[in-house]
């Protein structure tokens, strides 16, 4: 007997240019998982940026137990009871673990903090959660997906009624998913409604109780648990019918080896790295998280210092040392943290697809020959299908799916020869995704190659040629296509400790 | 439910010593930042006491002390505006125009004494809480919204005195303020500093408004959605910053018996200077009280050892331009290596 927590009627937002809600409605009930789902801008951070206080909406009522409130900050937000995980990482990198958990709400004495009081709440909340972290930690020495845990335990800490989580997983590993799957089981049992959002269709089966879709902005409808089936989800999606690609097959001709790295190894972590990449192909690049994937693509490009190791394009050995090299040799890299280190955030749209390859659009003066770039950032647009009002569209307001495809656009854009994807399609929703495949593919059938890192296997089998499988720094496998499954590439991936002690680093 | 997550690497799951261990290095890494500019100080101190004989003299070390003490208060003020990420311009005219209205209350009006150093210091944080007005809510960034300041109040300063220095020489007790020795041998003005460094010490590391200035620096947007009023606190920071002012205004208005409507352009410079040879991040989100005091001190003992060994003035500049520079630069390489 659901009782309802939390209801939301014809709500409306426009932002200039764009609607990005129209009319949406949603109900919540007590200790329920909500699963909000659609495609890359089709409204659903601005909603829940709406029920946690950061947009003010422009028609419609929210109700909460039964009582209409009006949520003018995030503040409020909170002590309505209303805690988000926003999509976009929300930390301070120079504070502490505990102080970010409780920023805001310090313990105190008058004027001064206690310190002490506050690690210790810190320390029994991670110790409640299961989350294996020291409080005292600073936050910015944290990987990526332990920052992610850090806010999990943050929102979780206001014991809250109504709990957001938008996209949550996309930057955890299986295990850690794993393990926030089973805090929000222990949230259920309390009492707490989850609105959940992702664009990891297996997730739904797994902890969805009811399944809402929006689709431009739109409440398209909402499906029970019991009938609950991932095509038909997909479909109200995107309004069409979707084909799923095949795996690519084994009877092609080989190219000649385009990129051969040998005896790779930092001070940190990678160890006698080598491997080969052969032209029109698509290197896959698997392992847990913290396996020295992205450093060892950052080690290629110049942007980390090698110990020792060689890089040989077109079978001439090359130098270098700064990601310019790089890209002088034909060798673009898509960063894994677009926000951080693959955008400008503040500049539109067409700046940041043009940013790598502004010499082709500039004459011998310098100057910048923009009706040709624009064009070819239009052309982007559509093929990525980039949701934004106009190239002219700052940036920091496209949906964070969207600024992915930007991030992407800029090195096709780019026209080099190796392209190094770093979870490509991290937060992209599955329309996108089989876009960004088959662009992937284009690539490759026109000459370039690829190496895609990647954290979704079925991603990484349905458009690697051979899959290389990185634990603790070395490479423990490389594995043609048809051999390769999920289970084979899990075991080479937890093959660890056996030559290298961890302590080392 | 007690299971235990397994994260990343597997490794640490085992053995949870390399993040204690994490948290221990980077504590001696923060703290060899601070002994690193604690160890310049110390060898520019021996320097100089072998290059002149002069150098190190109590009467020396104690004149050293009070050129600090003026620099020394500015800095610990801006140190908060620049762990926000912001930067205070106005801090040299301001406490100019704080110590002419010191001047203006003591002398022209002849309020008491207290009333009269106070009002000098509101002064000094009545343009702190402009700043703060004009760069959280009106949205200038701060380099603009303080280099109007610094404008403003270099005119008001010289508009109100009439262009002359206005003398407290009928003031008894005003001189007191820096140059009195409640701790005989040592000048008030020094005293004032130190008692300041510690209440700027607790602020910054035991308080609320000293975490908000972290938060802020670190991630302002992030801060604001944790439900921090962003707003309020920047105000807050940028008038602190202005009382400080204000104290300096009135300290040096003591220690030269005067106020001097032309005095003040480039105090600020050295002020933030000390402050990044302190290890304060221009980029916010990082610095240290102790730091900036050293960083004071630095410049101070640089300067007086100079000018002991008779070297001009105009290369005296020259040597503190590239002492910034090599400060910068050690930090940056330091910071660049605890990165990766
Ligand atoms: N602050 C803003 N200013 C202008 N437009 C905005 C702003 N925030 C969102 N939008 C627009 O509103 C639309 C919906 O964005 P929203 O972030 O809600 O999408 P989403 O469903 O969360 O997508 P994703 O799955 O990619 O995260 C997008 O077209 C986006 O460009
Ligand atoms: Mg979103």
């Amino acid at each position: 007997m659901p009782t309802q927590l939390l209801a939301v009627h014809g709500i409306s937002k426009s932002f200039p240019g764009v609607q990005a809600l129209k009319d949406v409605q949603f109900e919540l009930n007590r200790g329920e998982v909500l699963a909000l789902v659609g495609e890359n801008g089709a409204g659903k951070s601005s909603l829940m940026k709406i029920l946690s206080g950061i947009y003010t909406k422009d028609a419609g009522s929210i109700s909460l137990e039964g009582a209409e409130v009006d949520i003018d900050s995030p503040k409020t937000a909170q002590t309505l009871g209303i805690s988000i995980i926003h999509q976009e990482m929300n930390l301070m990198p120079h504070l502490t673990i505990a102080q970010n958990i409780y920023i805001g709400r310090e313990p105190r004495g008058g004027v001064f903090l206690r310190e002490r009081a506050l690690n210790r709440k810190a320390t029994e909340l991670l110790q409640r959660l299961g989350i294996a972290l020291d409080p005292r930690e600073v936050v910015g020495n944290l990987t990526v997906a332990k920052q992610q845990m850090v806010e999990i335990a943050k929102a979780l800490s206001f014991d809250a009624k109504v709990l957001i989580m938008d996209e949550p997983t996309s930057a955890l590993t299986e295990s850690e998913t794993e393990t926030l799957f089973r805090l929000i089981e222990g949230l259920k049992q309390r009492g707490t409604g989850v609105i959940y959002i992702s664009h990891r269709m297996e997730e739904l089966r797994r902890i969805a109780d009811r399944v809402t879709v929006l689709r431009d902005g739109q409440y398209i409808g909402s499906l029970e648990k019991h009938e609950l089936d991932i095509t038909r989800v997909i479909d109200m999606m995107v309004g069409r019918h979707l084909e799923e690609g095949a795996r690519p097959s084994s009877d092609r001709h080989r190219g000649d080896v385009v990129l051969r790295v040998q005896g790779l190894s930092t001070r940190h972590l990678l160890d006698d790295v080598s491997f080969e990449l052969r032209r029109g192909e698509i290197l896959g690049f698997a392992g847990l998280m913290g396996a020295g994937r992205t450093e060892v693509a950052r080690a290629i490009i110049g942007a980390d210092p090698i110990d020792s190791g060689t890089v040989e394009i077109n079978g001439k050995q090359v130098r270098i040392s700064q990601p310019s090299d790089a890209v002088r040799h034909g060798v673009g890299y898509l960063s894994e943290d677009r926000k951080l280190l693959g955008l400008l955030l503040e500049q539109d749209v067409n700046s940041n697809i043009l940013l790598a390859s502004l010499r082709d659009y500039t004459d011998a003066l310098g100057f910048v020959h923009t009706p040709k770039g624009k064009q070819k950032s239009r052309e982007y647009v559509k093929s990525l299908r980039i949701k934004t009002p106009s190239i002219a569209a700052t940036t920091k307001n496209l949906s964070g799916g969207n600024q992915q495809k930007v991030v992407i656009a800029k090195w096709l854009a780019r026209d080099c020869d190796i392209l190094i994807f770093d979870e490509p399609t991290r937060g992209i929703d599955v329309g996108a995704k089989e876009e960004i495949y088959r662009l992937l593919n284009d690539l490759v059938a026109q000459g370039k190659s690829i190496i895609m890192i990647s954290s979704e296997l079925p991603e990484v089998l349905r458009l690697s040629h051979r899959i290389v499988v990185m634990a603790n720094g070395r490479i423990t496998g490389v594995l043609e296509n048809e051999d390769a499954s999920q289970a084979k590439i899990m075991d080479h991936a937890t093959r660890m400790g056996v030559e290298k002690e961890y302590s080392s680093r | 439910m007690n299971a235990t997550p397994v994260t990343e690497t597997p490794a640490e799951i085992k053995n949870p010593e390399p993040q204690r261990g994490g948290g221990a290095l980077s504590f001696l890494r923060a703290q060899l930042q601070q002994s690193l500019a604690f160890a310049t100080l110390v060898v520019l101190l021996i320097f100089f006491s072998f290059a002149s004989n002069n150098f190190f003299t109590w009467s020396n070390i104690s004149g050293i002390l009070l050129s600090t003490a003026v620099i020394g208060i500015l800095a610990l003020g801006t140190t908060f505006v620049i762990i926000t990420g912001g930067i205070d311009l106005s801090i040299g005219t301001g406490m100019t125009l704080a110590a002419v209205m010191t001047g203006i209350f003591l002398v022209n009006l002849q309020l008491p004494l207290v009333v009269g150093v106070l009002g000098g210091i509101a002064t000094g944080a009545l343009m702190g809480f402009v700043n703060g007005v004009n760069i959280a809510i009106l949205k200038l960034p701060p380099f603009i919204a303080t280099l109007a300041m610094m404008l403003i109040a270099q005119g008001l300063a010289l508009v109100i005195s009439g262009v002359r220095p206005i003398y407290f020489s009928g003031v008894t007790g005003f001189k007191n303020i820096a140059l009195g020795t409640l701790i005989p041998g040592l000048p008030n003005a020094v005293l004032i500093l130190f008692v300041l460094a510690i209440v700027a010490y607790l602020m910054l590391s035991k308080t609320i408004l000293g975490r908000y200035t972290f938060a802020i620096g670190s991630n302002e947007e992030a801060s604001r959605l944790s439900g921090v009023n962003t707003r309020k606190w920047k105000i807050m920071i940028y008038t602190v910053a202005g009382v400080f002012t204000g104290i300096a205004g009135v300290v040096i208005a003591a220690r030269l018996d005067s106020a001097q409507p032309q005095l003040g352009v480039g105090y600020e410079l050295q002020a933030i200077a000390a402050v990044i040879i302190g290890g304060t991040s221009l980029l916010g989100g990082r610095g240290s009280i102790m730091g900036t005091l050293i960083g004071a001190l630095i410049m101070s003992v640089l300067i007086n050892g100079l000018r002991i060994m008779s070297i001009q003035t105009e290369w005296q500049n020259v040597v503190v331009g590239i002492v910034i520079l090599v400060a910068v630069f050690t930090d940056s390489l330091r910071q660049r290596r605890s990165a990766s």
